[in-house]
């Protein structure tokens, strides 16, 4: 009978003991959860994108020059685009730069133009076979194994970011596949941002007018500059929360 | 007349020769003999599902570095001579010629191994 009592003794305390070495777990819980957003930009191979991070970029616009176009060369060699199309307006643009002036006071701004990824992007609204999507780390798709070329996101994109292949392609980039009677458009380097690199066009831009990051980790360097300076959505009345934001215009 | 009776007979003579050949079976030489990701009757017949899969999870979740993938089935079985799957004694082309399916992967992938030639034009 002692025995048993000395017994249920030893159990309680190691329930006690098991008790404490959970709470401690909870107390670490959160510093451990900190850590995983912070490295989330560095994923495992095998491991899915996760919501904990939000792809965004940042263009300050007094850097960017108006006859520049690094971007959209780095974008084009990054991704293959190489094709010569006898309409011009049949070119595939993943990115291309915009002049604005101001007609009452002259300002000028030059600013580049890519899928500006939004949070409620209305492509992916319209895909009537689902090919137009959105990863869960923010970044707009399409996937072009369903892509039947209907082009209605083209229609409903506010931002005029995507174009149709229109030719039959031979020479494409192995990591970013590409092909005749598919919608495509900026994808932020996708398989880049998988190995943990920078878009083309961020690592490409002479003036580091482009910045690209976590908009979900308040440690970033994006989601700082964003906090401290006043940043533009374009369109922000059509309240689709993009991922790209523009500084200076 | 009698010509005709003599070709009748020849072909009459010839037709289970014929019938036995059949169309050739495809034959195929492995660039990089070595073990494949799975034992080669399952590749034969599963290996379209392996990568419909991989091709789902890969660009919808962001999952790189799968066990099948289209890029390590070139880098294996690429010719040594074309650097390609496709053209006549192509790994792809080879089967699926004989099995009369179309494989449509090569409209948008590369077939070719190290190839890229982009160069950077403006569009």
């Amino acid at each position: 009978m002692s025995e048993d009592r000395i017994e249920n003794k030893s159990r309680r305390s190691f329930v006690g003991a098991a008790a404490v070495a959970g709470i401690g777990v909870a107390a670490l819980a959160p510093g451990l959860k900190l850590i995983e957003v912070a490295g989330a930009a560095q994923r495992a191979p095998g491991e899915p994108a996760s919501s904990a991070v939000r792809w965004g970029m940042l263009i300050d616009t007094s850097k960017c020059a108006s006859g520049c176009d690094a971007c959209v060369k780095a974008c084009a060699l990054e991704n293959g685009i190489n094709e010569t199309v006898t309409d011009a307006r049949q070119g595939s643009q993943w990115i291309r730069k915009i002049d604005l002036k101001d007609p009452k006071t002259g300002q000028e701004h030059s600013l580049p133009m890519l899928c500006q990824h939004c949070e409620h992007p209305p492509c992916v609204d319209v895909c009537p076979t689902g090919a137009s999507m959105k990863r869960a780390d923010g970044i707009v798709l399409v996937d072009r194994h369903i892509c039947i070329g209907c082009r209605y996101c083209m229609m409903a994109c506010p931002y005029k970011a995507r174009s149709l292949v229109h030719m039959p392609l031979t020479e494409q980039n192995p990591l970013v596949p590409r092909g005749q009677g598919c919608v495509e458009a900026c994808t932020f380097c996708v398989h880049r941002v998988d190995r943990g690199q920078q878009p083309a066009c961020v690592e490409a831009c002479p003036e580091k007018a482009m910045l690209f990051g976590n908009l979900n980790d308040p440690n970033s360097e994006i989601a700082q500059r964003i906090a401290k300076e006043k940043t533009t959505q374009v369109r922000a009345d059509l309240k689709l929360n993009l991922g790209v934001r523009y500084q200076g215009i | 007349m009698k010509r005709l009776l003599v070709g009748l007979a020849a072909v009459l003579l010839l037709a289970p020769t014929l019938a036995a050949a059949g169309t050739p079976l495809p034959q195929l030489k492995i660039e990089n003999p070595g073990s494949c990701i799975a034992p080669v009757p399952e590749m034969r017949r599963n290996h379209m599902e392996m990568l419909k899969h991989t091709r789902d999870r890969t660009l919808r979740q962001g999952i790189r570095g799968e066990k099948a993938s289209l890029n390590e089935c070139i880098n294996c079985h690429a010719s040594k001579t074309t650097g390609s799957v496709l053209g006549p004694g192509g790994f792809c082309q080879e089967c699926h010629a004989y099995a009369a399916v179309k494989p449509d992967c090569w409209d948008c992938h590369q077939p070719k191994a190290g190839n890229h030639q982009a160069v950077g034009v403006k569009p």
